[in-house]
């Protein structure tokens, strides 16, 4: 199931697949905040390294990383990478295997400051992974973490140090993010969980309720 | 993905997802920390009733990477010298709690039967059985083919991509040779033309129904097909009776001239080509030692490759719930 093109009359509100809660223009402004605020944190960004988390983080990191450049001219836009949590999750034996993703570092993360870069921050748990993978990788200074959406529900004492909108939700409910790199458009809609439905959306595999969806589930 | 018995089972999905996770595998061992704690918990059994000691070994540190505990079983010097059964060992290694068997065996089908027999629930690896099959190595073997001809040398951008038009030839004693099988099997699977170059006497009876071409004569196979990867294989000496080559050729001398890659015949295949072997070399036989040393030879890199291959196999044998595949679209219950 690919995310539905918007129909025309079908903009913000209701659609057939749910509500609408940021469009372009909304996730624009919130990265743009991020960038700025990631900066102001940091006193700059000269030592930041954007990590984005698949699938859904990694262009988020590299969108974030071309706001960094333009706050900052000095900033390398190749201080972007991924890191694919799989093989750290605390869930593997409760669903069929997943494929591993790619991890890429660039450089050295030893006494940097890496931002981890993810869609939706839910239980806490992907960032857990995340946290486990990178301390195989090296050791950063510091470690922070923006979310596009927090949707709350957390399971672990987790905080994102940015987020772009704090969307209270009922765990029956699933948080779609739509990039134009992976979906073709930029949209994040809420919808009703339906058992059985389609697995394209935010979250990388669904069909699973109340924990599905989202970040509990890739 | 249930078991990995046999390359003949593998679709070439299957195949391109074991040499993605491998790839993956790999770059994690690029690193100062190689441990990954994916598998923390299970257990891994090595029962090894041949001798072995590279892939054991492979399969040991591959197991080990992934934290997965791990318990050596030969059969010289354990319950097996005294007469057990192949069944009762498995039932043993049942009621251990094994998560997976990795096993190598003088009997060829002997992993087919630990697996189907109903005798434990665990996910067996054929680690080499008789003269049937090794798929591990033959997918190292691919992987190493993909690295080298299609990523220039590297994984990047290897990825999602099959074997399609490279040609491998493979060179020598065909007949005793389960690393022949199995790469004949997945190498045309994955869209790859492959030769197999021995003496009549090497070649087994029905080779003609594999789905490979058969040659007689290494220096027009290297004219005709050029190769772009050539696979020497070893002389399993061990397996023929009486002489230097038993009844299957007259001298070692002999073999060597008309079979034996040298330097003579690595200077006249294309400039690209790599040199395979999937060791032990017999070195002077098969292989010239100008041509394993050369820079042209992957074979240590085929060693290093072998533990990248065997983490993927256990992470995606062992790592999930088979038992919730099939309520989830895109993924597979057995290979």
């Amino acid at each position: 199931m690919s995310p539905s093109i918007a129909l025309p009359g079908n903009g913000p509100g209701e659609s057939p697949r749910g509500t609408t809660v940021l469009e372009a223009p909304d996730i624009a402004r919130a990265l743009t905040r991020i960038a700025h605020e990631i900066t102001e944190r940091n006193k700059g960004a000269a030592d930041v390294v954007l990590l984005g988390i698949p699938t859904r983080g990694v262009p988020l990191a590299r969108r974030l990383a071309g706001r960094l450049a333009e706050i900052e001219p000095t900033y390398d836009t190749g201080a972007v990478g991924e890191l694919d949590v799989t093989m750290y999750r605390d869930d593997l034996r409760r669903h069929p295997t997943r494929a591993v993703g790619a991890t890429r570092i660039p450089g050295s993360v030893d006494g940097r400051t890496v931002v981890l870069v993810d869609d939706v921050l839910f239980s806490g748990r992907t960032i857990r992974a995340a946290l486990d993978a990178l301390n195989d990788v090296g050791r950063p200074r510091a470690v922070q973490l923006a979310a596009l959406v927090d949707r709350g529900h957390r399971e672990l004492p987790i905080r994102a140090d940015y987020v772009g909108k704090n969307l209270p939700t009922s765990r029956s409910e699933r948080i779609s993010v739509h990039l134009t790199e992976t979906d073709g458009e930029d949209s994040v809609t809420i919808s009703e969980y339906v058992a059985g439905a389609g697995s394209a959306d935010g979250g990388d595999v669904a069909g699973r309720p109340p924990a599905g969806g989202e970040e509990g589930a890739r | 993905m249930r078991h990995l018995l046999s390359t003949a089972d593998l679709a070439k999905d299957d195949a391109i997802l074991l040499l993605d996770t491998a790839a993956q595998m790999a770059a994690t061992q690029a690193r100062e920390m190689k441990k990954l704690p994916t598998l923390r918990g299970r257990t891994v059994v090595n029962l090894f009733y041949e001798d072995s000691t590279r892939t054991r070994i492979s399969f040991e540190t591959a197991a080990k990477r992934l934290s997965a505990d791990v318990i050596n079983f030969s059969a010289k010097g354990s319950s097996v010298s005294k007469g057990e059964s192949l069944k009762d060992t498995a039932l043993t290694l049942h009621a251990m709690g094994a998560d997976a068997v990795v096993v190598r065996h003088q009997a060829s089908g002997a992993p087919h039967m630990l697996a189907h027999a109903g005798w434990l629930d665990a996910a067996v690896l054929n680690a080499g059985d008789g003269m049937h099959q090794h798929p591990t190595q033959a997918l190292l073997d691919a992987f190493t083919i993909r690295r080298h001809l299609v990523g220039g040398g590297s994984d990047a951008g290897t990825e999602g991509t099959d074997l399609a038009g490279l040609r491998v030839a493979i060179v020598g004693d065909v007949l005793h040779s389960r690393v022949a099988r199995s790469n004949v099997r997945l190498l045309h699977t994955l869209g790859a033309r492959v030769t197999l170059v021995a003496p009549p006497t090497l070649l087994p009876v029905g080779v003609e129904t594999w789905p490979c071409e058969v040659s007689y004569h290494l220096d027009e196979t290297i004219e005709r097909a050029k190769p772009d990867a050539v696979m020497m294989l070893r002389v399993q000496r061990e397996r023929m009776s009486g002489g230097a080559g038993g009844a299957f050729f007259p001298s070692a001398q002999e073999y060597s001239r008309k079979f034996g890659l040298g330097s003579r015949r690595l200077a006249r295949l294309p400039g690209h080509a790599i040199v395979m072997h999937p060791g032990p070399m017999n070195r002077g036989l098969e292989i010239s030692a100008d041509a394993a040393d050369h820079a042209r030879s992957v074979i240590v890199e085929q060693v290093a490759n072998g533990i990248a291959v065997r983490m993927a196999a256990l992470y995606l044998l062992l790592a999930g719930n088979d038992a919730g595949a099939g309520s989830v679209p895109n993924e597979r219950t057995s290979l």
